[in-house]
């Protein structure tokens, strides 16, 4: 074997311009899929991060069809305490939880004394909050970051509702809401701090501590129009929801129809479809090196293997078997795509540190992004081997060609 | 038994619709530690003749049987292992690996066809490197040696898995006279000195009277055939 890539190595090397040029196509090849990936994961993770960490949540749990009435945020979908109590139970039992925050949202008149506008809000328990999406504090632009995420009394005002209307922190403003029943109630906050906004749903949104809420709507059970959950780890996110969905099935309603419903945070935001573009793109870009690949390896492998004919026939003639020049032939583009792949993953790497060192900052939307490229040694490999396999594949068929070669035709070959 | 026996043995070609005949029931016997020469004018079958007798082609009709087996049924794969074990070959424009040096080029039939160990192929290696005067060389590539000198390094190639039986095409084609007649006496030391039988063609007169036994081909038979004086 060692014997075999020895001379195959040999062979490459005899046409060394050529041999460079191909394996250098590889290598950009590869270089442009992995820093895509890389730049594109790191962009998804940021968002995904940043969306799920500051906003959503993983996991949401609502009132059977709260979502698809969620913009106008009903007050008469929310979910009853005896059912509140048996999705903690659930939540509470399950391994994946890391933490849930229980929500009042309502939609509200912002007054300032001297004009109105409206605002959406989430009465929260502070401390379960920021266990379920610990992110969201960072969105403080003004204010104490580091005290309780929102007191009572305080509302946290979204920055562009706080430009608009001239809030600053410190200052009074009250909230009117109109509740389930139709009877209007008013209530007088401080400006706790401003929160800056982000892409997707809620992410303009105020924050009032739950108490404040359930008396603005003059709420008399501890309903809750949503429960935001964090998982101990993303990954987890498919078989949590399973096992959840499973166990959420068995909270009736009267009608003895389910009485929940749960999503992910991918059926939530809009930002998942850019994820499946950008995972699109990704598929196109692998399909693209495929094919510079088969190309660049085929198209040298039949030149090598037209060039060599009387070499071919003179190995076949002192007894070399096919399948031992198949294997020759085999080699020499199995190498020259590992070659090319290999300098691909480390020019890369080298590049990947560079941009962790100078990281591009952009911004989308109002949120600025910094680019951190990782490369997760899985996509190396699947890329290496991806290379080297398709390598294998375009010299299958001149390797083929050469093992099956007439002996003397190729001998007589001028 | 003889090393070579071929009964009636002929060789069609099919050019377009036509069939050629390139040998016509050619019948001859060469036995153990020969230096026989197939000698002829281009076209009269000698290199169509060595061809069967390497396992390169099949004759059309006849049998051909080379160090007793019969080699006109033999499959592709037969044929390359028996090339391998019992035959060795010498070119005309000498057909060394250039990417490989003089040891590498003599040690490549031991490593990639017998599949010897290092040892056992570094002793047999440098002996033939020795045999044919080249140990200066060893390391010297193909491009970086004189025609004789690769025709030395052929030879030794083809030597160097001990056959029964060296076929050389034409092996002095490409030399000047002096080199031819070191080549021609190289073989026939070789042969001396390892009891390897050797088949050459040639349309030298010259370089067939080397030969100690000489079959001479015309239009695809054999015209004549006798021990050279």
């Amino acid at each position: 074997m060692s014997s075999t890539l020895k001379l195959a190595m040999r062979n490459l090397l005899r046409y060394r311009r050529r041999t460079l040029l191909t394996a250098l196509l590889i290598t950009l090849g590869v270089v442009a899929l992995l820093l895509f990936v890389a730049a594109a994961g790191s962009f998804k993770q940021t968002m995904v991060g940043s969306i799920t960490d500051s906003m959503l949540g993983h996991l949401q749990i609502h009132r059977k069809g709260y979502t698809a009435s969620m913009d106008n945020l009903p007050l008469t979908m929310s979910l009853q305490p005896k059912a509140v109590e048996k999705v903690e139970e659930f939540l509470k039992a399950d391994p994946a939880v890391a933490a849930y925050s229980k929500r009042v949202k309502l939609g509200a008149m912002f007054s300032n004394f001297t004009e109105n506008s409206s605002i959406r809000l989430n009465g929260v328990d502070a401390a379960a909050e920021d266990l379920a999406v610990p992110a969201l504090r960072q969105r403080i632009s003004e204010g104490d970051k580091t005290g309780p995420l929102v007191a009572p009394g305080k509302v946290l005002v979204p920055a562009l509702l706080a430009k608009g209307m001239k809030v600053k922190l410190g200052d009074s403003v009250v909230l009117v809401a109109t509740n389930a029943s139709g009877s209007v109630n008013g209530k007088t906050f401080i400006v706790g701090g401003i929160l800056e906004g982000i892409t997707g749903p809620g992410g303009r949104d105020g924050y009032i501590d739950i108490k404040d809420a359930r008396e603005l709507l003059r709420m008399d059970k501890d309903e809750v129009m949503e429960v935001a959950v964090r998982l101990k780890n993303i990954d987890q996110l498919s078989a949590a929801q399973e096992r959840l969905a499973s166990a959420l099935e068995t909270i009736r309603n009267k009608e003895d129809k389910p009485a929940t419903e749960l999503h992910t945070w991918a059926e939530l935001s809009p930002f998942a479809n850019i994820v499946k573009m950008i995972d699109m793109m990704t598929f196109f870009i692998r399909i693209m090196l495929v094919a510079i690949v088969l190309v660049s390896v085929m198209n040298v492998m039949l030149m090598a293997v037209y060039e060599r004919i009387r070499e071919i026939g003179t190995l076949a003639a002192i007894g070399t078997q096919p399948r031992k020049l198949m294997a020759i032939f085999l080699s020499e583009g199995l190498l020259l795509g590992l070659a090319g792949a290999a300098v691909g993953v480390a020019l890369s790497y080298a590049v990947v540190a560079l941009l962790n060192l100078y990281p591009i900052v952009f911004n989308f939307g109002r949120e600025q992004i910094t680019l951190r490229p990782m490369l997760a040694t899985v996509e190396v490999l699947g890329v290496l081997g991806l290379a080297v396999l398709v390598s294998g594949l375009a010299s299958l068929q001149p390797a083929w060609r050469a093992a099956r070669m007439d002996p003397i035709d190729a001998l007589r070959h001028v | 038994m003889p090393l070579i026996q071929a009964q009636n043995i002929s060789k069609n070609y099919r050019v377009g619709d036509q069939e050629v005949p390139a040998l016509k029931g050619i019948s001859f016997e060469i036995g153990e530690g020969a230096f026989a020469a197939f000698v002829g004018p281009s076209g009269s079958g000698k290199s169509t003749l060595l061809n069967l007798i390497g396992c390169l082609d099949h004759p059309s009709s006849g049998t051909l049987r080379v160090h007793g087996t019969d080699i006109s049924t033999l499959s592709r794969s037969a044929a390359a292992t028996f090339r391998g074990e019992n035959l060795g070959f010498v070119f005309q424009d000498f057909n060394l690996v250039p990417v490989l040096s003089v040891y590498e080029n003599i040690e490549y039939p031991l490593l990639m066809v017998r599949g010897w160990s290092q040892d056992k192929r570094r002793e047999q290696v440098n002996k033939m490197i020795a045999a044919v005067g080249m140990t200066e060389q060893a390391n010297k590539r193909p491009d970086q040696l004189s025609g004789g000198q690769k025709q030395r390094v052929a030879v030794a190639r083809a030597l160097v898995g001990e056959p029964k039986l060296v076929l050389a095409d034409e092996p002095t084609a490409n030399l000047d006279h002096d080199t031819a007649y070191k080549v021609l006496n190289l073989m026939k030391a070789m042969r001396n000195d390892f009891g390897t039988s050797f088949i050459f063609s040639t349309h030298d007169p010259k370089i067939m009277q080397e030969a100690e036994q000489i079959f001479t081909l015309e239009d695809g038979r054999l015209s004549a055939q006798g021990v050279a004086a």
